[in-house]
C-alpha cells in the first residue's frame, strides 16, 4: 500500500455517479502528486447495461486516449500495479453515487436522542426515512410488521440504549423487524446497521443475524445520553450502502474488487475530505463543502470539535426533481430566474428533467431554470444542514449562516457553468456565507475522489490541493447589515503586492469586485460604515490578507439575509445586474 | 458515445420477462399462445398479520408459555380459536381475534397471517409464451410494431385504435370523446384538464395514447383503471412525429397498450404493440447503438423537445451552446429543415 511520495506510485480513481462516470488519473510530476488528467462517459447502471463497470472501463478507456498511456488489458480488465511498459496504475480508489435512492428505516428509544441520532446517521448516505420506529410510537408489533412489508426498507438502522442501558426495550422493538424480515423473500430483505447498546451485540446477532441482507456493527452513536459520536457508525453505514449497492447494481463488485475493497458512497468521501480539510486548515471558522448533484445535494461542514456530513436526495438535480416539490413551491425556485419565465414551464422542466436526468440545458431560458432549481436545492441543503450544526460555531449572528474560511463547490452545475462568476453568484445566492471567505470551485469535482484517496494514499489530497486544480473564484466579503437600498455600507482599500492600491465604497443593495487575481495576495482593509459586520465586530474596521481568484475580491453587499423585491420585474433587473457584475 | 434508444419500430421482435414480484403459481405453459390479459402466474400473500403475545398476556416466562401453546405453524386457525391456555384452577384462554394462519409459533409469542391479496399476472402482450420462469412468471415473444413511451399508470389493455390526433400537436378534449369510442383506445394528443380523462373513464374508453400530460393531472392519471401511455414527456408536447405517423397510420387496428411504469434501471418502459402476422421473424430491437451520422435522433431537451431530425454530424471537441455551457454536441437536422446544435447527452436514437 503506498503511503509516501518515495514510491512514486501512481492512482487511478472512478467516481461512477448517476448521470457520468469520471476515471481521474494522479501521478508524481516533479517530486509530488498532480492530477494528471481526467476522463468521462455516461454511466452505466441503468438499462440496457444494467452494470456500472461498464462505464467505468470507458471512462478509463477515454482516459488513456488522453493521457496515451495503457490502464486496461484486452478483457478490458484494469492493470495493476503498473508494469514496466508503463501501462497500468498502482492503486485504484472509486467512489458511487449511481442507483436509486435506499429507503431506510430507523428505529430508536427517544425520539429527540437516539432517533435524531439515527435520522443525522442515515444522512450520510443516498436515502430517505420511510418509517421511524420509537419507544414513543403507539403501533402494535403486528402494525409495525404489516408497515415493513409494505415499505420494504433497503436499510434498518437501529440505535438506542447507551452502553450497558436499556436492552428490554430494544430488544422489543427488534423483534417486528427480525419477524417482518422473515416473512420477506431472502434477496428482498433489509440490510441492518445496529449502532445501539453495545451491550446487546450478540443478542442482535441471535436475533436477527440469519433474517436480513447483511448485519453490520458499530459502536454506539451514544454511548451516554449527553454524547454523540456518528462517525464510526457513518463508516460502517457507507460500508453498508456499498454491500447493498453490490446486490442491486451489476458490477459493482467487479469495481469493488479492483479497488481493493477502496469503495465509498461519494456523499461519505466528500465528507471525508472535509474532516481532512478541517485538520489542515485549522481554522477557528467552519470549513464547508457543498456538492449540487444529479444524485443529492450533499453539505459537510467542519468545526473545532465536530464534522456534519448531510447527503440530501430530495434536494437532487436528477429523478427526485418532481419530489423537490414537496419542499418549496414554483414561487420560490422562480424568484432565483433573472428571465421571467412562467410557473407552468417550471413545473414542465422538473418533470421531464426527472425523466432524462443527465441532459443538459442547450438554451438560455433552460440554463437559466436550472440554475434557479440549483440554488434552491442548495439554500435548502444548507437550511437542512444548519439544524446539526454546533451551537458553538463561530458566528455573527445565529440566525445566520456560521463563518466558513474556505467554502470549496463542486457539482456539475457549479463546475459546467460558463462563467465563474455564474458559478459564485449561484453560492452566494444559495449560501449567503458572512464575514470573509474564500470561495473555491472543484472545476474538476476532486473532492470525493479525494476522499477516497486519502484512505490508500495520505499524502496525495494534500499535494494535489496545493498544486492548483481547484479554483479560487476568490475572497468574498459579505457584512451583516439592514440598511436603505443604495446607503453606504463599507469602504474598503486593497493593496497589492507591487504597491498600487484599490479603494471601493460598497452599498446596500449591490455587488462590486476589486481584481486580485489568482495566485497573488493583497492586504485589505475594510470600514464599515455605521453597525455593519464583516467579522470584527459591528462598525468595527480591520486589517486581513485577502487571496486572489478568478473574480478577485467580492464585496456582497446585499444583506443578510438575502431580501430579494418582491416585484419581480426589479428583481429580475436586480440578478441580471448582479450577473453582469460578476462577469456575466 | 453510447447512444440511448428508443424503440419505435414498425416491425419488430418484441420479447418481453412478465414476473411476479414474490413467488407464487406460473399457469401458462411453455409454447401457449396468449393474450394481453391473460394471467401467466399469480401469488397470494397476507393482507395484514396478528402477533398474539401469549407470555405477556398470561404473565408467564417465555419457555413456560411455549409450553402451553395449543397451535403450530401451518394451522389454519378459525376467529377466536384457543391458541394457547394458562394454568391453575381458572386458567385464561388466549384466543385468536381473526381466522388466519400461523405462520410462526415461540419465543412466547404466536404470529398469524389473516387475509389474503391475490395478484395476477397478466401477460401484457399477445403472444407465445417462450420460457417460463420457475415460481416467478415467463417470457413472452411476438411480432408487430413497437412505440416506447416515457410514462405510463400500470395498466394493461387491448382495444381497436381510434385516431382522435389530427396533427402530432392536437389537443385531447372532452368534447372529441363520445360513446361510439366506448371499448376503443384512442390515439389523442397532449391532454391538459381532468375532465378529459374522466369523460374518457365515463364511457368506457379502454385505452389512451397521448403525446403528453400537464403533471397536474398525474395523480388522477394514476389512479384510472384504464391504461395511460404518454409517447413524449409533460407539458404541452406534441407527439414526435415517428411514433405518430407508425401510430396514425394503424388507426383501426387492434393495439395493446402495457402501460408499465418507466424504470430507467430496469428498462422497462410504457409501450404500445401492434401485432401484425409475419412469415419471417424479424430481428429484435438493438440495445446499444453509438452515435453517427444518418441516424435518426429524438430531442429530449429544448430547442425542440420530441423534435425527430437525423444526425447530420458529431462536431469535433466540445461546443459552447446558447446556454453557455460547453458539451460534446451533434448538428440535427429537424424535419422542419432547420439545422441545430444538440448536446449528445440530450438526443436518443429512434430504431
Amino acid at each position: 500500500m503506498p503511503v509516501s511520495l518515495i514510491e512514486g506510485d501512481s492512482l487511478l480513481a472512478v467516481d461512477i455517479g448517476a448521470a457520468t462516470t469520471r476515471a481521474v488519473l494522479f501521478d508524481v510530476v516533479e517530486g509530488q502528486y498532480r492530477f494528471v488528467a481526467s476522463g468521462h462517459s455516461p454511466s452505466t447502471a441503468e438499462a440496457p447495461f444494467k452494470d456500472v463497470s461498464e462505464g467505468v472501463r470507458n471512462a478509463i478507456a477515454y482516459l488513456q486516449t488522453v493521457t496515451g498511456r495503457t490502464f486496461l488489458d484486452s478483457e478490458r480488465s484494469l492493470i495493476t500495479p503498473s508494469q514496466p511498459n508503463g501501462s497500468g496504475v498502482d492503486a485504484f480508489v472509486a467512489t458511487l453515487s449511481a442507483g436509486t435512492t435506499l429507503k431506510a428505516v430507523i428505529v430508536g428509544l427517544l425520539a429527540d436522542v437516539s432517533l435524531e441520532s439515527a435520522r443525522r446517521l442515515v444522512e450520510t448516505v443516498y436515502a430517505r426515512i420511510v418509517d421511524s420506529i420509537g419507544l414513543n410510537g403507539h403501533r402494535r408489533a403486528d402494525e409495525l410488521i404489516d408497515s415493513l412489508l409494505r415499505l420494504r426498507p433497503d436499510v434498518v438502522v437501529v440505535t438506542g440504549g447507551t452502553d450497558g442501558g436499556a436492552s428490554r426495550s430494544i430488544q422489543k422493538m427488534l423483534e417486528p423487524i427480525g419477524l417482518a424480515s422473515y416473512l420477506m423473500p431472502k434477496e428482498k430483505r433489509p440490510a441492518v446497521l445496529y449502532a445501539g447498546n453495545q451491550k446487546m451485540e450478540e443478542e442482535v446477532r441471535s436475533l436477527l443475524g440469519s433474517l436480513t441482507s447483511s448485519l453490520h456493527f458499530s459502536p454506539n452513536v451514544r454511548p451516554s445520553l449527553e454524547t454523540e459520536d456518528i462517525d464510526p457508525a457513518a463508516r460502517e453505514l457507507a460500508r453498508l450502502f456499498i454491500d447493498v449497492r453490490k446486490r442491486q447494481i451489476k458490477g459493482v463488485d467487479v469495481i469493488d474488487a479492483w479497488s481493493n475493497g477502496h469503495i465509498l458512497p461519494t456523499g461519505y468521501a466528500t465528507g471525508r475530505m472535509m474532516r481532512y480539510l478541517s485538520k489542515v486548515y485549522g481554522s477557528s471558522k467552519g470549513i464547508l463543502c457543498v456538492d449540487i448533484g444529479a444524485s443529492a445535494t450533499i453539505v459537510a461542514a467542519g468545526f473545532k470539535d465536530k464534522s456534519t456530513l448531510g447527503v440530501y436526495p430530495q434536494f437532487g438535480l436528477g429523478e427526485n426533481l418532481p419530489g423537490l416539490l414537496n419542499h418549496t413551491t414554483l414561487e420560490d425556485i422562480l424568484r432565483w430566474s433573472p428571465l421571467d419565465i412562467s410557473i407552468g414551464v417550471l413545473r414542465d422542466y422538473l418533470y421531464q428533467k426527472a425523466l432524462y436526468p443527465s441532459t443538459l440545458p442547450a438554451t438560455r431560458e433552460d440554463q437559466a431554470i436550472s440554475q434557479a432549481i440549483a440554488r434552491e436545492c442548495l439554500h435548502l441543503a444548507i437550511k437542512a444542514a444548519r439544524r446539526d450544526f454546533p451551537a458553538s460555531a463561530a458566528s455573527l449572528n445565529s440566525r445566520l449562516l456560521p463563518l466558513f474560511e474556505p467554502i470549496l463547490a463542486g457539482g456539475g452545475s457549479l463546475s459546467d457553468a460558463p462563467t465563474p462568476g455564474q458559478s459564485l453568484l449561484l453560492l452566494l445566492d444559495a449560501l449567503q456565507p458572512v464575514g470573509v471567505s474564500t470561495i473555491i470551485l472543484d472545476q474538476n469535482n476532486l473532492l470525493p475522489i479525494l476522499g477516497a484517496a486519502a484512505g490508500r494514499n495520505s499524502i496525495l489530497p494534500v499535494q494535489v490541493l496545493d498544486s492548483g486544480a481547484f479554483m479560487s473564484l476568490g475572497t468574498v466579503v459579505s457584512p451583516v447589515v439592514r440598511a436603505a437600498y443604495g446607503t453606504q455600507i463599507l469602504r474598503a482599500r486593497l493593496a497589492y503586492e507591487d504597491g498600487t492600491e484599490a479603494r471601493s465604497d460598497l452599498k446596500f443593495g449591490s455587488l462590486e469586485i476589486l481584481p486580485l487575481p489568482g495566485g497573488q495576495s493583497g492586504s485589505l482593509t475594510l470600514q464599515p460604515v455605521g453597525h455593519a459586520d464583516v467579522g470584527f465586530g459591528p462598525g468595527r474596521s480591520g486589517t486581513i490578507t485577502a487571496t486572489g481568484g478568478a473574480l478577485g475580491v467580492v464585496f456582497d453587499g446585499r444583506g443578510r439575509p438575502l431580501d430579494l423585491p418582491s416585484d419581480p420585474v426589479r428583481r429580475r433587473e436586480l440578478i441580471k445586474k448582479w450577473n453582469w457584475t460578476l462577469g456575466g | 458515445m453510447l447512444a440511448p434508444l428508443l424503440h419505435i419500430l414498425p416491425l419488430t421482435t418484441i420479447v418481453r420477462e412478465r414476473t411476479l414480484p414474490v413467488a407464487g403459481r406460473v399457469s401458462a405453459r411453455l409454447n401457449q399462445k396468449v393474450s394481453p390479459n391473460d394471467v401467466v402466474a399469480e401469488a397470494v400473500w397476507a393482507r395484514e398479520h396478528v402477533l398474539i403475545d401469549v407470555a405477556n398476556a398470561l404473565r408467564l416466562p417465555i419457555s413456560t408459555a411455549d409450553r402451553l401453546l395449543r397451535c403450530k405453524v401451518g394451522d389454519e386457525l378459525p376467529v377466536s380459536a384457543e391458541v394457547a391456555v394458562g394454568m391453575g384452577f381458572f386458567p385464561k384462554s388466549i384466543r385468536t381475534p381473526k381466522e388466519g394462519r400461523v405462520i410462526a409459533a415461540g419465543g412466547g409469542q404466536v404470529l398469524l397471517e389473516t387475509g389474503a391479496n391475490n395478484v395476477q399476472l397478466l401477460a401484457g402482450i399477445p403472444g407465445s409464451v417462450i420460457q417460463i420462469i420457475p415460481d416467478y412468471g415467463v417470457i413472452i415473444q411476438t411480432v408487430g410494431s413497437l412505440i416506447q413511451g416515457v410514462w405510463g399508470n400500470g395498466r394493461i389493455a387491448t382495444g381497436t385504435m381510434i385516431n382522435l390526433a389530427d396533427t402530432p400537436d392536437s389537443v385531447l378534449s372532452a368534447s372529441r370523446l363520445d360513446m361510439s369510442m366506448r371499448t376503443n383506445i384512442i390515439l389523442g394528443g397532449m391532454c391538459k384538464d381532468a375532465e378529459t380523462l374522466q369523460v374518457a373513464a365515463e364511457l368506457g374508453v379502454r385505452g389512451l395514447i397521448l403525446s403528453s400530460l400537464f403533471p397536474s393531472l398525474l395523480p388522477i392519471a394514476s389512479r384510472m383503471q384504464m391504461p395511460i401511455v404518454v409517447t413524449d414527456g409533460f407539458g404541452g408536447l406534441p407527439m414526435n412525429s415517428a411514433a405518430y405517423r407508425l401510430l396514425s397510420t394503424n388507426a383501426k387496428r387492434e393495439v395493446t397498450l402495457n402501460a408499465e411504469q418507466y424504470d430507467r434501471y430496469s428498462g422497462v418502459r410504457p409501450e404500445v404493440i401492434i401485432p401484425l402476422p409475419v412469415t419471417q421473424e424479424p430481428a429484435q430491437p438493438r440495445d446499444v447503438e453509438a452515435f453517427a451520422p444518418g441516424q435518426i435522433v429524438r430531442l429530449r431537451r429544448p430547442p425542440a423537445v420530441s423534435a425527430i431530425g437525423t444526425l447530420v454530424a458529431l462536431r469535433p471537441g466540445l461546443t459552447q451552446l446558447p446556454s453557455g455551457l460547453r458539451a460534446l454536441s451533434a448538428d440535427v437536422k429537424l424535419e422542419t429543415g432547420e439545422t441545430v446544435i444538440v448536446p449528445l447527452v440530450n438526443l436518443e436514437v429512434v430504431g
